[in-house]
């Protein structure tokens, strides 16, 4: 803690290289990881429950060791980390939308058409 | 010299941390961040791209879930064969891995920098470099394939969703220009290194390479986002 509260004062961000090979390390696996979620073709909630933990975790761990957030203070944090937020709501307001047109194109246009090559 | 004093003054930040810290450095008309104001622009730089790689990414979404076509299975179409079977989004894993392989050296890189090691700063950007063109080069390649065999098109394709291309290109093509232009960003911070530009001008401080490691952990953090979303989803 002292270590990383001198560094904060400097302005600088010093700190072990271990920390960053074990990172490293890590990111390189939980991608294997997720792409094996391809290669064994896991489906339905299986599939996209680990896509979204695999990714939430690389997410993660780049932003807090590779690009230093976890040694940032909360002001700065905050200012980053909570404006990204309100796409939570845009998510579901799309959602909402995609599906009721979804549902519009199946009342008037029936079945998806056969797939029909594009001109070249 | 009066520009160090002033630094120095600046990212001093007060003893207290945590939530009593939050508040002290949003009040009293001062200084809110105690980082280099660089640092803090690359911040409120990548915020703004954050929203925009979304835009792409919920517009995909939004298109996906609105079509009544069959979506293309991404695992196969972007797999490849080296004479035997085809093995799904091999091409994917290997520019991901190249990408992360990349971030590596480059944290790496900025640690040196930290340590005032010049020539081992200069070779891992380098490196990185190296590595952000090598992963530009695989996306020329995967575009092509796509584009001349396949017959993807951003107005449609011979596999289903015509909304599949036009995502595609778009989302795919706006990451590869950050990309290239991390690798051309990269490489001037890495001469400036390399010949002593920080030390005759900054004082020997190496902030540069850490805000240029930011923008290029960040490329790296929506490739994550663009892997398991387009790819894998």
């Amino acid at each position: 803690m002292a270590h990383a509260e001198a560094s904060q004062v400097e302005g600088h961000q010093q700190h072990p290289l271990k920390i960053y090979l074990w990172v490293w390390l890590l990111l390189f696996v939980l991608s294997a990881f997720s792409y094996m979620v391809d290669y064994m073709q896991l489906q339905g909630l299986l599939r996209w429950s680990l896509i979204l933990l695999f990714m939430f975790l690389k997410a993660g761990f780049i932003l807090a060791i590779f690009m230093h957030m976890a040694w940032e203070r909360l002001a700065l944090i905050y200012a980053i980390m909570l404006p990204p937020l309100c796409l939570l709501v845009f998510i579901g307001l799309m959602q909402i939308e995609g599906e009721y047109t979804y549902i519009m194109r199946l009342i008037a246009f029936g079945a998806a058409p056969d797939i029909v090559p594009p001109p070249h | 010299m009066t520009e160090d004093v002033m630094t120095d003054t600046q990212t001093m930040a007060p003893e207290l941390t945590g939530n009593k810290g939050l508040v002290i450095d949003w009040s009293s008309d001062k200084q809110a961040f105690h980082v280099p104001w660089g640092k803090a622009m690359m911040w409120i730089f990548l915020l703004s791209d954050t929203f925009i790689f979304s835009c792409f990414l919920i517009g995909y979404m939004n298109v996906r879930s609105s079509t009544t076509v069959q979506w293309p299975n991404p695992s196969e179409v972007f797999a490849l064969s080296f004479g035997g079977q085809p093995i799904p989004l091999i091409l994917i894993a290997i520019m991901t891995f190249v990408l992360i392989t990349s971030s590596g050296t480059m944290a790496l890189a900025v640690n040196y920098g930290y340590r005032r090691d010049k020539k081992k700063t200069v070779l891992l950007m380098l490196a990185t470099a190296a590595l952000g063109a090598a992963f530009v080069g695989m996306q020329a390649f995967e575009w092509t394939k796509l584009i001349v065999e396949e017959g993807v098109r951003p107005w449609g394709n011979p596999m289903g969703a015509a909304q599949f291309g036009s995502a595609f290109f778009m989302i795919t093509g706006f990451h590869g220009m950050h990309v290239s232009a991390g690798v051309i960003y990269l490489i001037v911070v890495a001469k400036r290194v390399g010949t002593g530009y920080y030390d005759r001008h900054r004082g020997g401080n190496y902030e540069m390479v850490e805000i240029a490691g930011l923008y290029w952990h960040f490329v790296d953090l929506v490739w994550v986002f663009i892997f398991a979303f387009f790819y894998l989803w």
